[in-house]
């Protein structure tokens, strides 16, 4: 490897990934995607999903992000995302509660909820969840 | 002697209004610190993001997006009006309201309706006053805490309003943090968007072109029509950041102002007070001394 590619990870509230990493895979809309450095300039969007890096000591590291865009330049790699939390900083109670509100309003059937919002409510906790438990 | 206790009381009453005002005032410092460290965190975000948009712009054909094109005929507008939910901050609100006021007054003359989405308890009174259509109203949201998924919420529900063609143009209204002593009220376009020029040139472009040969996936046109709504999140977020940090700014100032008001009434007041506990004793004493005059006969 001929070196480490700095990862920022922006949310609107706050810088969540400031740091040198050796690789990062992330989840681009038309499937995941590796960055090493001295990539070609590169812009896309992200789904909502799961970016795995490997830190400059060769610890493996985790981060949730809802949807969002990528940018890489060969030294670097910016992730602008709506929302995004560090594997160790989620909330398992509060993800599992979450859970369980989007699923009684999925199960509610009223005809006032919004249901596409609800079902990725559900589907972001979900993610987080899986995320969490895969310590 | 009745109007010695009745300044007596006085002083009490502005002594204890002023312990108010400046506690008021220390809680919006405390709050105005909270607010410019939210604006700090959202700096990089937006500069980036700001970077990235008008990049893709420039590159993007103009009708990319229907969140570009200008309707021909105008018909109704939306006005989001950023305001505070309390008052006792000088004239924050009126300064804001006077300019909608005059906008909507404008528009109106030539025949557009002019519907509002109400950001703060001030402004919402204001157009239930005069009589606007209110098409939603967040309250306990300007100068809270409050997180940027506020902003994506009524941003999807604006850009849904205009692509169901439910008005035409969307307008936003917010006070500009400008110093602690400034904060103007300003009204900004956000649909349709407004061509986004390049944010202006830095020194290090020029080493680097920036986004010149950059693979986009998908493509530009898409990838730019994704964007876009954000974009209109973005400004959201800003505006209501804006509103709130000067919201502050703004009480602190005219708590100040009071704490200050308050004292050189209480200086007045104290005057007073001695100027007529000086002159009953005064009084007292020519009684004193005319009475030891007459008995000395």
């Amino acid at each position: 490897m001929a070196g480490n590619i700095r990862l920022e990870v922006v949310t609107p509230e706050a810088s969540i990934v400031s740091e040198d990493v050796q690789i990062v895979v992330a989840p681009g809309s038309f499937g995941e995607f590796g960055i090493l450095i001295g990539h070609t300039p590169f812009l896309t969007t992200l789904k909502l999903g799961t970016i795995r890096y490997k830190a400059a000591d060769g610890v493996e590291k985790a981060v949730f992000i809802s949807s969002g865009f990528a940018e890489a330049l060969p030294d670097k790699l910016t992730v602008l995302a709506e929302s995004a939390e560090r594997r160790r900083d989620i909330d398992v109670e509060r993800v599992k509660q979450a859970i369980k509100r989007a699923e009684e309003r999925l199960a509610a059937k009223k005809p006032d909820i919004n249901f596409e919002k609800a079902k990725a409510a559900l589907s972001r906790a979900l993610h987080r969840l899986k995320l969490a438990e895969t310590k | 002697m009745a109007t010695l206790k009745e300044v007596q009381i006085k002083i009490t009453a502005v002594k204890k209004t002023k312990q108010i005002t400046k506690a008021m005032n220390m809680v919006a410092t405390s709050k105005l610190r909270g607010a410019q460290q939210k604006v700090e965190a959202f700096r990089p975000y937006a500069l980036k993001f700001a970077d990235v948009l008008g990049s893709l712009a420039e590159k993007a054909g103009k009708e990319a997006s229907p969140l570009l094109i200008p309707r021909e005929e105008v018909k109704k507008i939306q006005v989001i009006l950023c305001t505070s939910d309390k008052g006792l901050c000088g004239g924050f609100n009126s300064h804001l309201l006077s300019m909608v006021e005059k906008f909507a007054k404008e528009k109106s003359g030539q025949n557009i309706e002019v519907v509002f989405t109400n950001f703060g308890k001030k402004g919402r009174d204001w157009c239930r006053r005069s009589g606007f259509t209110i098409l939603g109203e967040h309250l306990g949201i300007v100068g809270a805490k409050f997180g940027f998924n506020i902003a994506t919420v009524a941003g999807q529900r604006t850009v849904d309003g205009f692509l169901d063609e439910e008005y035409d143009e969307v307008y936003i209204v917010y006070s500009k943090f400008i110093s602690m002593a400034k904060q103007t009220p300003v009204i900004q376009q956000i649909l349709p968007i407004q061509p986004i020029g390049l944010p202006e040139k830095k020194v290090e472009d020029e080493e680097t072109p920036y986004l010149a040969e950059h693979i986009c996936e998908p493509s530009t046109d898409e990838l730019l029509g994704d964007m876009l709504p954000r974009h209109i999140y973005v400004q959201l977020y800003s505006a209501l950041l804006e509103t709130s940090t000067s919201e502050h700014a703004a009480r602190m100032t005219a708590m100040n102002n009071a704490t200050k008001a308050c004292d050189d009434m209480v200086d007045t007041l104290s005057l007073a007070y001695n100027k007529a506990r000086q002159s009953s004793i005064t009084a007292d004493l020519m009684d004193i001394v005319g009475g030891a005059e007459a008995l000395k006969g």
